[in-house]
């Protein structure tokens, strides 16, 4: 066994090196004399898109004197969520952390009110869409930052090429880049004709129905091109209307049309069928257009992001908003504010949009026209209309306008889908909204 | 004996000291209490990882959906009333008792095989079958699910080019089901294969050579000398695999997460589509601790069966 012994001299030295240093602290201006913030942000699936997002946060932390950690958390098997849903249950985490679309209604108790920055960003970056505001407005509290870094809209995306040949349609000039749309006759039944033409043709559109993100985001903007609501603002279920109905029957016509596994599509399938070569057409912001750049440049450039057909209640498209969203129980709430500030301006937030290569939105009208959806390609102008710089469509999200705890569990679980492949599968009308009905009310108590 | 001895010269030597130490001393060489402070650590870690983890779990599931209200059992309650609950207990049960009855036949088989093949190479076999079971099911499943993608099947591929039509694997609820349940039984049926092979392994030669000179069948040797010695061994087995089979979660969440239509759900999974990813925790926690009581009656009928026998012998 080995032991250390201390002289007297020693222990003396020490006592007095240590008692000096105790007195002299608080007069010492420390490098990070403003305190700890740490933070966990969504880690980007765009190569090196995080890195603008930290050199901005380390720029603020230098003048600040802020000691900042960031975490980047993925959001593949959805570690983000589990990240979020511990720390509310420890009351204890990262000080700032991105949620996305209904978390922050989801926790709102446990967040801290943002309004004063919010609408000060309003007043210099311009105003929001009302999904932004739905998602992250409650009660009339901001409950969080609308983030750049993640959000996007899931608008179609067209191999030019198949759309030309098989269906017909010119969708650059429909969507020409640098100019307002020229699409008026991109309308729900023009898509159905061009997705049975493009099914005929072998390449069928990549539609999914599953019960993830993507599919639920599809459906969810063309139940409202034709205003079927599921529940009302005041939390009633009202599914059992017309447009419900002229949803769900023009559902059964597209499903024809698409491919037959699509009710088990999960997010990747859409990707993978675009740069496979095997379709005309998915519903995607543009990671599957940056991958295949990378992996098939012949698809890539051939792909052009646009807007969505417009039904009978006009034209929505799929908006996900992420947040930044600082925690009651956060002990730097200050510097938090300070840094959300920080990361919305202007130029922080087109460092992010071109760091990502054109993936992140901003959520702030005036934000909506950076180069990069300009200059990205090929084929270049590809993302032109990808920000909706025209207002061309409402940017949506599928169970609005329900109360959000119901919202969220109708997005969850896919409720829209399910209808859609049960009405497809040879179940009555009826006894889809039965069913829907019966799921929805499930989702009501307290 | 031997403890009532050391506890004797324990007590010789305690005279000496005082009472307190005496004790203490007493105490300390019980084999019972050694026995207990080595198997410490582990009660720890069993108190901390799985009784801890299980107590809260059904704390969780007594409370409402915003946890700020006791409700007793009313999250169970409210379960019995729904469809998908009810197509998820039958879709669980399908799951895991088609599994392991697969898993059973084919680990069998096999097993007999392997045991068939001469020793000098049988470690080999033994090797490569296993090799299922010891990669990660999450990384496994990933290789499945690209099998049955839509868009790069290499199944859809093979049967194209023999002029057959595409399946939708994972679209179809018959062809889903049957899609998580094949990847469950590739995964689970070397753990069965060797299990079976060191019971196998355990047979007296003597009863096949006695079967054999009283004229027993191929047949008539499996089932009235292999089958009776492996009883117990095919009885445990089924029972871990029966449990580890209804909790399973990864198969399931990487091939279909439920999909389509929730019919390929299981109680793990559903748990966590309700509970975390939808934010009903309670819900979520009552989901999951509906495994318990099945497993309990497989296990209460499974264990009294086995010592059953064990008490006949």
């Amino acid at each position: 066994m080995v032991s250390r012994k201390v002289s007297r001299r020693r222990f003396v030295a020490g006592t007095a090196a240590a008692s000096t240093a105790f007195v002299a602290a608080p007069f010492v201006r420390g490098a990070y004399a403003a305190g700890k913030l740490s933070l966990g942000l969504w880690d980007h699936w765009v190569p090196n898109a995080n890195g603008a997002t930290e050199a901005l946060i380390k720029e603020w932390a230098d003048k600040e004197k802020v000691e900042v950690t960031i975490d980047f958390i993925t959001s593949q098997g959805n570690k983000l969520l589990l990240t979020t849903a511990a720390e509310a249950q420890a009351k204890s985490g990262h000080d700032i952390l991105a949620m996305s679309t209904f978390l922050p209604a989801r926790y709102s108790e446990q967040l801290v009110p943002v309004n004063e920055l919010v609408e000060q960003l309003i007043k210099d970056n311009g105003k929001v869409n009302g999904t932004v505001e739905y998602l992250g407005k409650l009660d009339g509290k901001w409950l969080g930052v609308p983030a750049t870094v993640g959000s996007q809209i899931k608008g179609p995306c067209s191999r030019i090429d198949l759309m030309k040949e098989l269906a017909g349609l010119d969708i650059q000039a429909m969507y020409p880049a640098g100019e307002p749309p020229k699409a008026d006759n991109w309308t729900l039944d023009t898509f159905l004709k061009a997705a049975e033409a493009c099914h005929k043709g072998g390449k069928p559109f990549g539609i999914g129905l599953g019960t993830t993100s993507d599919s639920v985001d599809t459906i969810g903007a063309i139940f409202h091109s034709f205003g079927a609501v599921l529940v009302d603002a005041k939390g009633e279920i009202v599914l059992k209307n017309d447009q419900v109905r002229q949803a769900l029957d023009y559902y059964k016509k597209l499903m024809a049309f698409l491919p037959p596994d699509v009710p088990s599509w999960d997010d990747s399938s859409n990707n993978k069928w675009l740069i496979s070569g095997n379709g005309a057409l998915i519903m995607n912001p543009p990671s599957a257009w940056a991958v295949a750049k990378r992996d098939a440049p012949k698809v890539a450039e051939q792909c052009w992001t646009h807007g969505f057909p417009a039904g009978p209640k006009g034209r929505f498209g799929p908006f996900l908003p992420f947040f930044w969203t600082t925690w009651n129980f956060s002990k730097n709430q200050s510097a938090a504010k300070s840094l959300l500030a920080y990361l919305s301006t202007a130029s922080a937030a087109e460092k992010m949009v071109v760091a990502s290569g054109g993936y992140d939105l901003p959520s702030f009208e005036k934000l909506t026209t950076f180069k990069v959806w300009q200059e990205e390609g090929p084929p270049k102008g590809t993302l032109y209309h990808y920000p909706n710089p025209h207002n061309h469509q409402i940017l949506s999200i599928a169970a609005a306008p329900a109360p959000h705890k119901i919202a969220e569990q109708i997005y969850t679980q896919g409720i829209q889908t399910q209808m859609a492949v049960r009405y497809f599968k040879g179940e009555t009308m009826e006894k889809t909204l039965d069913w829907a009905s019966g799921e929805i009310e499930g989702f009501m108590r307290n | 004996m031997a403890d009532v001895a050391a506890r004797g010269a324990v007590r010789g030597a305690g005279a000496l000291t005082s009472d307190g130490r005496s004790s203490l001393h007493k105490l300390m060489q019980r084999k019972s209490t050694i026995a207990f402070l080595m198997a410490l650590p582990l009660i720890t870690l069993i108190a901390v990882l799985v009784a801890y983890p299980a107590g809260y779990a059904v704390y969780l599931a007594m409370l409402n959906k915003g946890m700020n209200r006791f409700v007793g059992l009313g999250n169970f309650g409210f379960l019995f009333g729904r469809d998908t609950f009810w197509m998820v207990v039958y879709q669980s049960c399908l799951f895991a008792i088609t599994a392991v009855i697969f898993k059973a036949i084919i680990g069998f088989v096999v097993a007999h095989f392997v045991h068939n093949i001469p020793s000098k190479g049988q470690r080999k076999w033994r090797g490569m079958l296993l090799v299922p079971w010891v990669i990660p099911p999450a990384m496994s499943t990933l290789a499945w699910l690209w099998l049955f993608d839509p868009s790069y099947s290499a199944f859809n591929w093979i049967l194209e080019h023999i002029g057959m039509d595409r399946v939708a694997w994972l679209g179809e609820t018959g062809w889903a089901r049957f899609s998580v349940i094949l990847v469950n039984v590739w995964i689970g049926s070397p753990f069965f294969m060797i299990m079976y092979l060191a019971a196998l392994k355990s047979v007296p030669e003597q009863l096949y050579e006695a079967a054999s000179i009283d004229g027993a069948t191929w047949w008539q040797r499996i089932w009235y000398v292999t089958l009776p010695m492996m009883r117990n061994i095919i009885a445990i087995t089924a029972l871990f695999s029966l449990i580890v089979t209804f909790a399973n979660f990864d198969i399931v969440r990487v091939l279909t997460k439920g999909d389509p239509l929730n019919t390929t759900h299981v109680f793990a999974t559903w748990a966590f589509r309700v509970g975390i990813e939808s934010g009903d925790i309670p819900l979520g926690a009552a989901v999951s601790l509906f495994m318990v009581p099945i497993l309990a009656v497989a296990a209460t009928f499974i264990l009294r069966d086995i010592t059953k026998r064990g008490s006949e012998v």
